[in-house]
């Protein structure tokens, strides 16, 4: 249906961003697909590698309650709870989100840092993707026009690592100005393993890659802390918008990543975005 | 075309006619049939079709949270659904809560902490309340906050919205 109607229609699952769109007549598809319907594609199951293969209308609120991505992948519910608001949550999907390509969408980085493999399918077959090639700039993605996503895969993390999600915005559930993502694998006290991502700050999502291989072998603390996160973002350009300047960009997401790698190493109090958290 | 179950098209003109779909949906416990246009926003349908005038409308890009109501148990904003996608699906609006003789529990909650002014966030905010008090019943007011800080009040101020809905959040406590 979507190869017949190439250039005049768009997907909807939940609508949480193209139903705004549409609401203010900046989008004027042809036709909309429904894909609200389809419950094979709400699925969240583990695959024999221990990856999580995750459906594209799965909703955010039900990835926050899910026990399987609190047990492998506890980053995950920490940066969603920090999605939008209560109601948004409860609508929006995973799918919707990551072809949206919002620079400052907490699924954008998490697919980034997770190194997420993205399925996109069309009558010509599917194709796997991996997130760093899918996101090519602001609200821009590799998705072809007659290509949806039907499934994201989280390959598995480091039994026992340790992951912290913060992110500054000027209300909770406003945009973010900047977010920092860092998960840890210690052996003993000295880093074995190391991702560090930002989102909010530039056009898409990225990882600090010059960073993270610093950190491998390095026990942290206080002093080595504030040494790594000085020079980040130095020498590239920032996002200078009406909510924040580059200037404070660059300030928030040198306090950020400072933030997240002294909380993944134990060495201030570690809230860990749980303050946040609506347990139940 | 429309009877796919699963895929449905939901926008399509021949001769610039518009394909009109069937709805079928459950609207405060009583089932509605009607044929509508792909395009009209569910907050449109309640308010215009069926006269639902409880739920508000505000920025209609789901910021404000006027319009929040209860799909199938839990709050989303009809401003960001199309009718045709609550095809099969259960909504609860304002009108559901009590009557003007009879508050439901939130709604005589807010009347005593002071939780409105002038009444255009209330539908939201009761709505929003509902699902807190029914699935986070053991929020703190930290939670509470946090839950309830998708849906914008400009005249009274959330203290006394907060109060109300921390009053009923209490496992105990009969909710509706």
């Amino acid at each position: 249906m979507l190869s017949a109607h190439v250039g005049s229609a768009k997907i909807i699952a939940g609508g949480q961003s193209l139903i705004p769109m549409m609401n203010f007549r900046v989008v004027q598809p042809g036709v909309v697909i429904d894909i609200g319907r389809l419950l094979e594609l709400e699925t969240l199951t583990q695959d024999s590698q221990g990856g999580l293969i995750c459906g594209a209308r799965m909703r955010h609120n039900a990835m926050i309650e899910s026990p399987l991505a609190a047990a492998g992948w506890p980053i995950i519910p920490q940066a969603l709870r920090h999605v939008a608001h209560l109601a948004i949550r409860n609508r929006g999907t995973i799918g919707g989100s990551l072809a949206h390509a919002d620079p400052a969408a907490e699924w954008a980085l998490l697919a980034v840092l997770l190194e997420a493999e993205l399925t996109l399918s069309s009558v010509r077959g599917d194709r796997r993707v991996a997130a760093n090639d899918f996101f090519l700039g602001p609200l821009t993605t590799d998705l072809q026009e007659d290509e949806m996503i039907i499934q994201v895969r989280f390959p598995a993390l480091p039994k026992g690592h340790r992951a912290v999600f913060h992110e500054v915005s000027r209300r909770p559930g406003d945009f973010a100005m900047a977010a920092c993502a860092v998960i840890l694998d210690f052996d003993g006290q000295q880093i074995r393993s190391a991702r560090v991502g930002l989102m909010g700050v530039m056009d898409r999502a990225f990882r600090l890659t010059d960073l993270e291989r610093a950190l491998m072998g390095q026990r942290p603390s206080d002093q080595l802390i504030r040494e790594w996160s000085a020079d980040i973002c130095g020498d590239i350009d920032l996002m200078n918008d009406r909510q924040a300047s580059a200037q404070f960009r660059r300030h928030l997401a040198r306090s950020l990543v400072a933030r997240c790698l002294a909380e993944a190493s134990g060495l201030h109090g570690t809230s860990g975005g749980q303050s946040h958290s609506a347990t139940h | 075309m429309n009877s796919e179950p699963a895929l449905q098209l939901s926008a399509t003109t021949d001769d610039g006619q518009t394909e009109l779909h069937d709805l079928w949906v459950i609207v405060n416990g009583e089932v509605i049939e009607r044929r509508v246009e792909p395009r009209l926003l569910l907050s449109d349908f309640l308010r215009h079709t069926l006269g639902l005038t409880g739920t508000h409308v505000g920025c209609e890009h789901g910021v404000c949270g006027a319009c929040t109501i209860l799909v199938d148990g839990v709050s989303m904003r009809a401003c960001l659904m199309l009718a045709v996608q609550a095809n099969g699906l259960s909504i609860q609006t304002v009108e559901a809560l009590g009557t003007p003789d009879q508050l439901n529990p939130l709604q005589q909650a807010f009347r005593e902490c002071h939780g409105l002014q002038c009444g255009f966030c209330t539908p939201g905010m009761l709505m929003t309340a509902s699902e807190i008090v029914e699935r986070y019943p053991n929020a703190d007011e930290a939670q509470i906050r946090d839950l309830l800080s998708g849906n914008l009040c400009r005249c009274t101020g959330y203290q006394g919205i907060v109060q109300a809905v921390m009053a009923c959040a209490k496992p105990n406590l009969e909710t509706k």
